[in-house]
């Protein structure tokens, strides 16, 4: 595939935000997965060719981090944190059987490519612990149920909302648009906090 | 009075805390407007002075920290600020972002023009994208406003702000990896020195700050000092999150004085959930050694915790109650730093590794006695041995707790396996649900 103008043209604005070129590199991977779901080598050519680097510099960068993807994830992304807190308070017991439930196992994508299933580590929100993250939104208190009815719910077109984001879930490339730096204007959406979030506020307006 | 001091999270509560507006509402960019009429010396002396340190792990103090960037260089110097956030059990940063990204965009403005920079970057962890929403707008409402950008309050002070995006790596956390990372490598650490204030982003004079010690820098210049050091201990003042998960009865963020203990603590979070009793937990995240019972009464300062022979860290206390494994919570951190080891150096990757293999057999039963010797010896050829600290704290958890539980690992030998039912650690067990 060849880039339009207008994509051309975001990718001339992303690297403006850098006194060096080169630091670029990691928001136009993002933008490349807002645009084709995965690192493709199509996108790889196109940010060495902007940036004046090699396609190994390019590909040696977007291998080294877990989120940019060598092939296509699904349209939602489900990460279930199995680091310890979340492994033992549920997240061993809801990946198996999310994996089970879904017939697939880790870095594996659903035939009909609407669900795909990671592995993931701690995700800074071990106060919600099981946490899972579609799309990198939380979904937290999580238990094997209401995993099996997110992946359910994704896989039928109407996946539920994040428990602390926007008020409908957005698909990968969408989010990935967002990772890139590019607005898409839901920031108001969602709650300020949580409710663990707030354990502490509330308890000294009790006077604790 | 309440023993609680929410400073940071005094109006997370409030429905619009995380707009320009919100924020103004608690005399947002007051402490900035003060700052900028100060000279840079004058505001480094008064960060010196406040004994502010640093809230993401090595409690280093800020004001020191900023004063190290060499002065009158005409060189460009940087702000960074390390919001990747990764720890296992560390979520501070995390909703403090979520909630208030204006009092980091505040404290970033006092900062920079404090070491003299014009460019500043936050450098967030990208598996968060709501957080990266509300930290985007905020940056976008303060350069309409004029709170960034040039001539910032008609005071000729510059300051532009990136927002930077990772890509899940955890040793991106590190802050020379976090450079390597921004500059658009592979986030590998560097050796050092030279350390950033000499040569960080580009080689040239950069601090390096958590979310969270920036963040309590407007508190600090509005407030003034006596304010900020009655809250704390003798070395380690004023205020800080706490975050309490695991098997505890509300789990959540409490924001306290320095110094306070677990066993109060547990007492405002409703303590171990019920009908189950303290094992283990960690006073700042996995990379810090283990605490047990005996620890309850540790003051929670940088001074009480690193006496009591661990590291205060991020402050993430996460709780484990009897029905968990040892061995079981122990692998699972090995593998996570197994996993994110960058490779770079030998002992670190190859030392991970291999911890990971005798772990798995140990937990499985299939080990021998020896194992646990090899351990010991194989955490003690990493530690120390690579750029950064990765190494150190893999080999936090596995010295710990074999301190500690050095029978409960001989047990899974003798019983030919675990003898723990992971189910009952699950919150299913309690709550009844499948």
């Amino acid at each position: 595939m060849s880039y339009s103008a207008e994509q051309i043209s975001i990718m001339d604005s992303i690297i403006t935000r850098y006194p060096r070129k080169r630091s670029a590199i990691m928001p136009l991977l993002h933008f490349v997965q807002s645009i084709s779901g995965y690192v493709t080598p199509e996108g790889i050519e196109k940010i060495a060719e902007k940036l004046e680097l090699s396609t190994a510099e390019v590909t040696a960068v977007s291998t080294f981090y877990t989120q940019y993807k060598p092939e296509p994830v699904g349209e939602y992304h489900v990460g279930v944190c199995t680091n310890t807190l979340c492994a033992v308070l549920g997240g061993d017991a809801i990946f198996d059987a999310v994996s089970e439930h879904l017939g697939i196992e880790n870095d594996e994508t659903t035939k009909d490519g609407k669900v795909s299933l990671e592995r993931i580590e701690c995700n800074a929100a071990c106060d919600y612990a099981p946490v899972v993250m579609v799309n990198w939104e939380f979904f937290d208190n999580q238990t094997v149920q209401s995993v099996k009815d997110l992946v359910d719910g994704a896989r039928a077109g109407n996946p539920p909302a994040p428990t602390r984001g926007p008020k409908t879930l957005r698909t990968w490339k969408e989010n990935s648009a967002v990772l890139a730096g590019l607005s898409d204007g839901l920031a108001g959406e969602g709650p300020s906090a949580g409710h663990a979030s707030l354990l502490g506020l509330n308890l000294s307006k009790e006077g604790k | 009075m309440s023993k609680l001091s929410p400073v940071l999270s005094a109006h997370w509560d409030e429905a619009d805390s995380f707009t320009l507006e919100g924020y103004k509402r608690h005399g947002g960019y007051k402490a900035a407007t003060k700052a900028l009429a100060m000279t840079p010396d004058e505001v480094i002396a008064l960060v010196k002075d406040s004994g502010l340190r640093g809230r993401g792990g090595a409690g280093f103090p800020t004001g020191m920290k900023w004063s190290f960037i060499p002065q009158g260089d005409n060189k460009a110097h940087y702000l960074v600020v390390n919001a990747d956030e990764s720890e296992p059990g560390t979520c501070k940063d995390t909703p403090l972002l979520m909630a208030n990204p204006h009092v980091l965009i505040e404290g970033m403005i006092i900062a920079s023009y404090a070491i003299r920079a014009n460019y500043a970057f936050i450098y967030i962890r990208g598996e968060i994208v709501h957080v990266v929403r509300r930290v985007q707008q905020a940056i976008a409402e303060a350069y309409a406003a004029g709170l960034l950008g040039k001539n910032i309050g008609g005071t000729g002070f510059d300051l532009e702000l990136v927002l930077h995006v990772g890509a899940g790596a955890y040793i991106c956390g590190e802050e020379t990896a976090l450079l390597d990372s921004l500059e658009g490598f592979r986030g590998q650490p560097r050796l050092r020195p030279p350390f950033p204030a000499i040569a960080g982003l580009y080689a040239l004079p950069t601090v390096v700050n958590n979310v969270e010690s920036i963040a309590s820098v407007p508190a600090i210049i509005e407030h003034g000092n006596e304010w900020f050091q009655a809250m704390g201990t003798e070395k380690s003042k004023g205020f800080t999150l706490y975050s309490l998960s695991g098997h505890v009865k509300n789990p959540g963020q409490i924001e306290a004085p320095l110094g306070i203990t677990l066993r109060e603590l547990l007492e405002l979070a409703g303590g171990v959930r019920a009908g189950h009793t303290l094992k283990f937990w960690t006073p700042g995240g996995s990379s810090t050694p283990l605490f047990t019972a005996e620890h309850l009464d540790v003051p929670l300062d940088y001074e009480g915790v690193a006496a009591a022979g661990s590291m205060l860290g991020t402050k993430a206390l996460q709780i484990f109650d009897e029905t968990t494994c040892i061995v079981r919570a122990v692998l699972r951190w090995t593998e996570f730093y197994k996993h994110e080891s960058c490779g770079k150096c030998t002992p670190c990757r190859e030392g991970t590794w291999w911890l990971v293999q005798i772990i798995r057999d140990l937990e499985a039963g299939k080990g021998t006695p020896a194992d646990l010797d090899k351990l010991i010896d194989i955490t003690n050829n990493i530690a120390g041995r690579s750029f950064c600290a990765l190494a150190d704290g893999a080999a936090s958890p596995i010295i710990s707790s074999i301190k500690y539980f050095r029978a409960e690992y001989e047990a899974h030998l003798s019983q030919g396996g675990c003898p723990f039912d992971p189910v009952a650690s699950t919150i299913f067990a309690t709550a009844g649900q499948p």
